[in-house]
């Protein structure tokens, strides 16, 4: 039997290699946030403690702000791949 | 802790049950065919399958651990949640376009879509075996230790429960009523979440939690030299460890009184529902003598009442104020002979109270009783600028007996609102404290795209498009879920609700908290939770073996209503499987167990997954050996950790390795070892990534 593959054939995809070039654009940005969310954790603690806005610490709000920022970098990336889809599949 | 059997809860557990169950024969009759039974088709809606992600991602570890891991810890808990979220960045940009693109049924199918090569079908196969059998653990586990207070029944018979259901949903239609039952679960989880948040807000903080909150007893006391010499109000002093700063003391002499049962063989407390009972010899038809320490102060003929004098109760208590004052502290006794006692008392006495409150409520840099309503940023700002007492774990020995004493340490709000109080990063950490929390927070965000169960839900959607649009929905779903982590936990904190023997329990107790209505909700969707993400373990675990071994690896040649008999029947095994896994890993710690497999499947998984996207002289056999070595690799490192010695009950400082987190060492390795592989045993007729 045939076991790999994909399930249907969607045709060629022309935005592929802008949109896996934005992917990863996208993924080196987060990352280095991610990364250095990190090391101020392990290497300054105390700073994290730190009262940055409205009451709330460091810790917080860079926390929050990591969720947010995913959440906001996802509808961009979206936003841009179905407009690169449209554009380029015609 | 003893949990009353909730009626309500249990028709709301059996109601929801009916639902799937109900599902799940919908769908059985509509999937005839392999893509229905193991992609449901490939027919799902991005916004369903988007939702169905959370209701897949949003395990027992992500509600119950991590709300109890911050009620616990503070912060440090929520940097799981920080971790498991950032983990779908690189599942959206990196993952899911191509391998939609390129696998079928199994994340297997898109590793092999450019080589068909036996060495990756067998190493991909073997690794979603143990990355979802590590995962399926915890949630039995965690299945067992709901059943309990949900429906008030054994550990086993709710690991035997949740096995036979979720056999029975895979078992008859895959992962069409998988996905429908994750929508729904996932849905419901986020609503009932925001409920119980917003109710957190609208009560706010109360020194007190609630007016049934346990009243700590204090005593004064003489001490020299950290040693207490003489206690008040009629207690002795049992033994004392003064490192700890804690003192067994004797109860002062009560009398009680017991009544006869059973032909007068036995006697039973009077006025109560503990079920203790003692022993008792009759002559003459008088009551001569009791088992168990008790003398008879006298008798009742009339109303058969004996009054006996209570042998003394022994408590642990906390030396305070300068060895001025114990305070009662919460303790639980391991006999010599097996028998446990919570603070003094068996079990059934229910004498192991809740606890979680604040010392100190700060507003407007005034102390104040209770705050009123809050917003979600003056939810955070106030217990921030305010105290709260954490219950600390001790654990040493007694004599013969093993004590756990947990101490009040009044704790800054400051302080549990940054990092390391469960976590080792200040100034006094070692280089290993600091390596093992970057290995965590590196597997956390490379081992949510390496999840099997996650990733055979890219083939349910239509296209690579939905495939992207629902990750979107998952990330938004699941990061707003996140958040609310953050208040649940700390109201668990903070509300009176905990219970100091599981942790686990925090998020369900914090909404008893609100009312039945809310716990049982809660609890049911909890149970729901287990529910929906061993059915998704499962239907991976079943196509690894059906789909991956038996008929790409093995090459025997089945037609499609027999691929579907053979993930049936493998769904039925790995179910007896996880049933008996659960019931013997009864009593681990659940979260371990999920950091376990998020290691596994990013060292294991990840390296090749991300190399075959986007890497052309990456070959076949790069990919299979790099499969094996970050697989092993990271089990190695993890079965000789100091934490998995600690389990096995052997002194940890003993453990071959210092690292308990393996991904720092074997996420590298695993991209090394492809590297090189590749460079010298090159795939020629390796085709390149479908567009």
């Amino acid at each position: 039997m045939a076991g790999h593959g994909p399930a249907a054939d969607w045709g060629e995809d022309k935005a592929s290699g802008y949109k896996a070039r934005l992917g990863i654009y996208l993924f080196i940005v987060y990352c280095v946030v991610y990364a250095a969310f990190v090391a101020l954790n392990t290497f300054s603690p105390k700073m994290m403690g730190m009262i940055v806005f409205s009451g709330l610490n460091l810790a917080v709000v860079y926390g929050m702000g990591l969720i947010i920022l995913a959440i906001i970098m996802g509808v961009i990336y979206n936003q841009k791949c179905t407009k690169a889809e449209d554009l380029m599949n015609k | 802790m003893i949990y009353d059997a909730s009626i309500f809860a249990v028709i709301i557990f059996v109601m929801f049950v009916i639902a799937v169950l109900g599902i799940s024969k919908y769908f059985a009759s509509k999937t005839k065919s392999s893509a229905g039974y193991y992609a449901a088709g490939g027919q799902i809606h991005w916004a369903v399958n988007g939702i169905a992600f959370a209701g897949d991602y949003l395990s027992a570890a992500s509600f119950l651990g991590i709300c109890g891991m911050i009620a616990f810890f503070g912060y440090d808990g929520f940097l799981y949640s920080i971790g498991y979220l950032a983990g779908w960045v690189v599942a959206l940009f990196v993952v899911a376009e191509p391998l939609k693109k390129a696998g079928k049924y199994t994340f297997t199918d898109a590793l092999d879509n450019r080589f068909n090569s036996k060495a990756i079908q067998l190493m991909a196969a073997i690794s979603t075996l143990i990355v979802s059998v590590c995962y399926l653990i915890p949630q039995m586990v965690g299945a067992g230790a709901l059943i309990t207070p949900l429906l008030g029944m054994p550990h086993y018979v709710g690991v035997i429960l949740v096995g036979g259901i979720v056999i029975f949903i895979v078992a008859t239609a895959g992962m069409a009523s998988t996905t429908y039952v994750q929508f729904i679960k996932g849905g419901l989880l986020i609503f009932f979440s925001t409920v119980l948040t917003i109710s957190l807000f609208v009560n706010g903080y109360k020194l007190k939690p609630d007016a049934n909150y346990h009243e700590f007893i204090t005593l004064s006391v003489a001490s020299e030299n950290g040693q207490v010499t003489s206690v008040a109000d009629g207690y002795t002093i049992a033994s004392q460890n003064s490192d700890l700063g804690v003192v067994k003391l004797n109860s002062p002499e009560s009398k009680e009184l017991w009544k006869l049962q059973l032909n007068g063989k036995v006697l039973v407390k009077a006025h109560s529902t503990s079920g203790i009972r003692l022993d008792a010899i009759i002559k003459n038809g008088q009551v001569t003598s009791v088992s168990d320490g008790y003398t008879i102060v006298g008798l009742d003929s009339k109303t058969g009442l004996v009054e006996l004098l209570a042998p003394p109760v022994q408590t642990w208590w906390q030396l305070q104020d300068e060895g001025k004052t114990l305070i009662e502290a919460p303790s639980v006794v391991v006999l010599e002979n097996g028998d446990e006692l919570y603070n003094g008392a068996p079990k059934s006495e229910r004498k192991f109270y809740q606890v979680g409150h604040m010392s100190k409520i700060i507003v407007d840099g005034k102390e104040v009783e209770e705050t009123g309503p809050l917003g979600p940023f003056a939810f955070l700002e106030t217990i921030t600028n305010s105290e709260v007492i954490l219950f600390t774990k001790n654990v040493f020995h007694d004599g013969a007996d093993k004590v756990t004493v947990w101490k009040h340490t009044p704790t800054k709000g400051e302080r549990i609102m940054r990092p390391g109080l469960k976590f080792h990063l200040d100034e006094n950490s070692t280089g290993w404290d600091k390596t093992n929390f970057i290995s965590l927070m590196l597997a956390l965000f490379l081992g949510t795209s390496a999840l099997p169960h996650i990733l055979i839900r890219y083939y349910t959607v239509p296209s690579p498009k939905d495939a992207r649009k629902s990750t979107i929905v998952a990330i938004a779903s699941i990061g707003f879920f996140y958040v609310l982590t953050l208040f649940m936990g700390l109201g668990a904190m903070t509300h009176g609700v905990l219970d100091l023997g599981s942790s686990n329990m925090s998020a369900p107790l914090l909404a008893k908290f609100f009312g039945i209505f809310l716990f049982s909700c809660i609890s049911a969707i909890a149970f729901a939770t287990v529910l929906g993400t061993v059915s998704g373990l499962i239907v991976a675990a079943s196509g690894a073996v059906a789909h991956d071994l038996i008929s790409n690896f093995a090459g025997v040649n089945l037609s499609d209503a027999n691929q579907v008999k053979a993930g049936k029947i493998s769904a039925v095994v790995v179910g007896l499987i996880a049933i008996v896994l659960g019931i013997l890993f009864k009593g681990m710690n659940v979260s371990f167990l999920v950091g376990l497999a998020f290691a596994v499947a990013a060292s294991a998984n990840l390296p090749a997954i991300m190399m075959v996207i986007f890497w052309k002289k990456t070959s076949a056999i790069g990919v299979a050996s790099s499969i094996f070595v970050g697989m092993t690799t990271a089990l190695a490192i993890i079965l000789t950790s100091p934490s998995m010695y600690a389990q096995y009950g052997l002194d940890p400082l003993t453990a071959p390795s210092p690292l308990g987190q393996p991904g720092i060492i074997s996420i590298p390795l695993a991209f090394i070892t492809l590297v090189v592989f590749s460079l010298l045993f090159p795939s020629k007729d390796a085709k390149p990534m479908p567009n």
